[in-house]
């Protein structure tokens, strides 16, 4: 594409460059739909069932004046705090809390926590809501009619539904968004699929706190197994047996 | 029915909320639900309440075929076809509502044609559209010379056992539900088929004597009291379903809290669960279907009736939504505050739009049920007490 692209540019003879401008012109036009499906087609290559992607937060480390993660997957993902709180989306958030029993205070990301056994999954009537092979759990945009039967039955109330028009400025290629549907955290697949780490794991290392640890929980040689191999952990309504991909140290 | 001034001024009213309810749901399409009251939290609205109580309805009004063609009561026969016309023209009404809530209605084709057979959803779709195919089949046996009894019955079986299912996955789509403390119980199924049993057969007996007092028939007081007592008996196991349900999750230590919030702090929904649900739609019901002079006063069978839907309406609104403000405890033993409601009691103020929504889906049923009549051989000629034999009552 390259090459026709500056061989247009340079034009040696005025037919030619014509030609060359409209192949130029229709290579453009074409070239990110195939880009899109030649990435789509890597990506679901990529899907390992050998992989569970998962997170370990550890609640020591996460300060309550700190949203960078909620920020981070906001300006990654195109969700924005539009002024409506009770309607506005929310793919993570920062949730405080004091033991009633001993009054000790700390604060945590919440999100989507990729379960084993997701009930979202389970209730879905068209499938919408479907396991990827590596644990990550996604809204296949395509299908979901808007019934909202998954954030009924989710645990976690980590779901959003989209309830008005997404403005041009806020859409991004890494999240497809629409209004009616119901989404929620992606656990950055874009990122993930191309060998990266989820935008709220790199900005919360970037403040220096190190509270999330994203990793494969299947290879026991990862950074976030060992350290839940080495140290106590938790799960979320752990007495529901969802076996989720996000768990706690330190709660 | 004959044509007259006041047949085609109800279908005129009736078709000026159905049009209400078609400008409802563009705007709300155009704009998004954000012009409705419901969040992120409250996911599930008036338009639902609505829609499962049309459909757990149209399944409780075909009691009456039943009742005439599988338990071979004689007396019920002669309105076996209104019933079986009213209870495919409630789910109508309830799938209308249902499907236009949707965030993507224009997307209902993949709701038909991509299923998901884990979910209870999904099967209701099947169950559904199944339930018009097998009532609309037995209405035409009913309607049709020369159909053997036996095959009337058969099929008036099937109608009979699918509506149970029906119910049941009606019941099970929050009875099936794990993380909210107000659902995750069995005894809903079980639970919604009285209540369709209730409501059915309240909205029969409405449009029963509402036709009858339009079209100048006679409505056979006998029997309509018999209808009135059985409805009384089925208010009756309604609350007794209702009571069971709080009891036991009072009984499990983790649901107590919620329970605390619907039978005493929970303000707007403790107040609609003993003054509309128990009280009215329960208590005083049962005191004017179980009155001694029920046969000499028809008001008091439609006074009743009403007051069963109006606490029908309450107690689904009781269900869905105080089941949905409450917050899911994901932190037991922890105060919790966070940006999304965390922890802290929803709120929700339903719009005139979700409202509009709701009674177009009644306004539907009713203008379904209406032109059925007009243009179908529905109603008994006469059905006066010297036309109703006694013994196909008993």
């Amino acid at each position: 594409m390259n090459k026709i692209v500056q061989s247009s540019e340079k034009g040696a003879e005025i037919n030619r460059r014509g030609f060359l401008a409209r192949a130029a012109a229709a290579t453009l036009a074409v070239v990110p739909g195939v880009t899109l499906s030649l990435y789509g087609s890597q990506a679901s290559a990529q899907v390992n069932a050998g992989n569970r992607w998962g997170l370990l937060i550890d609640v020591n480390k996460c300060r309550s004046d700190c949203n960078s993660c909620v920020t981070a997957c906001s300006n990654e993902n195109g969700w924005k705090d539009t002024g409506n709180p009770e309607t506005d989306p929310q793919w993570i958030r920062k949730v405080d809390l004091k033991d009633l029993a001993t009054g000790r205070e700390v604060s945590l990301p919440m999100m989507c926590q990729h379960c084993e056994s997701p009930p979202c999954v389970d209730v879905c009537p068209t499938g919408a809501s479907f396991k990827r092979a590596d644990g990550i759990v996604l809204v296949d945009k395509h299908i979901c009619i808007g019934c909202r039967y998954c954030m009924m039955a989710c645990p976690y109330k980590a779901r959003s539904f989209v309830h008005e028009e997404v403005p041009e400025e806020d859409k991004t290629v890494n999240a497809p968004r629409g209004k009616g549907t119901v989404e929620s955290c992606t656990l950055c697949v874009h990122r993930v699929d191309r060998g990266d780490i989820p935008a709220c794991a790199i900005a919360c290392g970037e403040t220096g706190n190190g509270a999330i640890l994203f990793g494969d929980l299947m290879d026991p040689n990862s950074e976030i197994s060992i350290q839940l191999a080495t140290y106590q952990s938790s799960a979320l309504r752990d007495d529901l047996r969802l076996n989720p991909g996000v768990r706690y140290q330190n709660r | 029915m004959r044509s007259t001034p006041q047949l085609w001024g109800l279908l005129v009213l009736l078709g000026a909320f159905i049009a209400a309810a078609g400008a409802a749901v563009l705007y709300i399409e155009h704009y998004g639900h954000i012009v409705t009251g419901m969040t992120n939290q409250v996911v599930w609205g008036v338009p639902h309440v609505f829609a499962i109580f049309l459909i757990v309805a149209a399944s409780g009004a075909l009691n009456v075929s039943s009742i005439g063609s599988v338990f071979g009561k004689q007396a019920y026969k002669p309105t076996a076809r209104l019933s079986g016309l009213l209870a495919m023209a409630l789910l109508i009404g309830g799938l209308a509502v249902l499907v236009l809530d949707l965030g993507r209605p224009d997307r209902l084709v993949i709701s038909m044609t991509t299923y998901n057979f884990k979910s209870i959803f999904a099967w209701n779709m099947l169950l559904y559209t199944g339930f018009l195919g097998i009532v609309g089949a037995y209405l035409y046996a009913q309607m049709a010379r020369g159909v053997p009894s036996f095959a009337l019955k058969s099929i008036g079986l099937v109608a009979f056992l699918w509506r149970l299912a029906l119910t049941t996955g009606t019941g099970s789509i929050f009875g099936w539900l794990v993380a909210r403390p107000g659902y995750d119980a069995g005894i809903m199924a079980p639970m919604f088929i009285g209540m369709s049993f209730s409501f059915g057969l309240a909205m029969f007996m409405l449009v029963m004597i509402g036709t009858c007092t339009m079209t100048r028939r006679v409505y056979s007081v006998e029997l309509r009291t018999r209808q009135a007592r059985l409805l009384g008996l089925f208010v009756a196991v309604v609350l007794f379903f209702s009571g069971i349900q709080h009891l036991s999750n009072l009984y499990v230590a983790e649901h107590a809290a919620y329970e605390r919030f619907i039978l005493l702090e929970g303000g707007i929904y403790t107040l609609l669960f003993w003054g509309g649900q128990v009280f009215l739609g329960g208590l005083v019901p049962l005191a004017l279907l179980f009155h001694p002079k029920l046969d000499r006063k028809k008001s008091l069978v439609v006074i009743a009736a009403l007051l069963v839907l109006f606490g029908g309406l309450v107690q689904l609104y009781v269900i869905l939504v105080g089941g949905q403000v409450y917050p899911m405890e994901i932190f037991p033993g922890y105060a919790v505050t966070s940006s999304f409601y965390d922890g802290t009691i929803a709120n929700y103020t339903p719009t005139m739009r979700e409202f509009m929504l709701g009674f177009g889906g009644i306004a539907l049923t009713l203008a379904v049920t209406t032109l059925g009549m007009k243009f179908l051989r529905i109603l008994p000629v006469n059905l006066s007490d010297a036309n109703v034999d006694p013994s196909g009552l008993e």
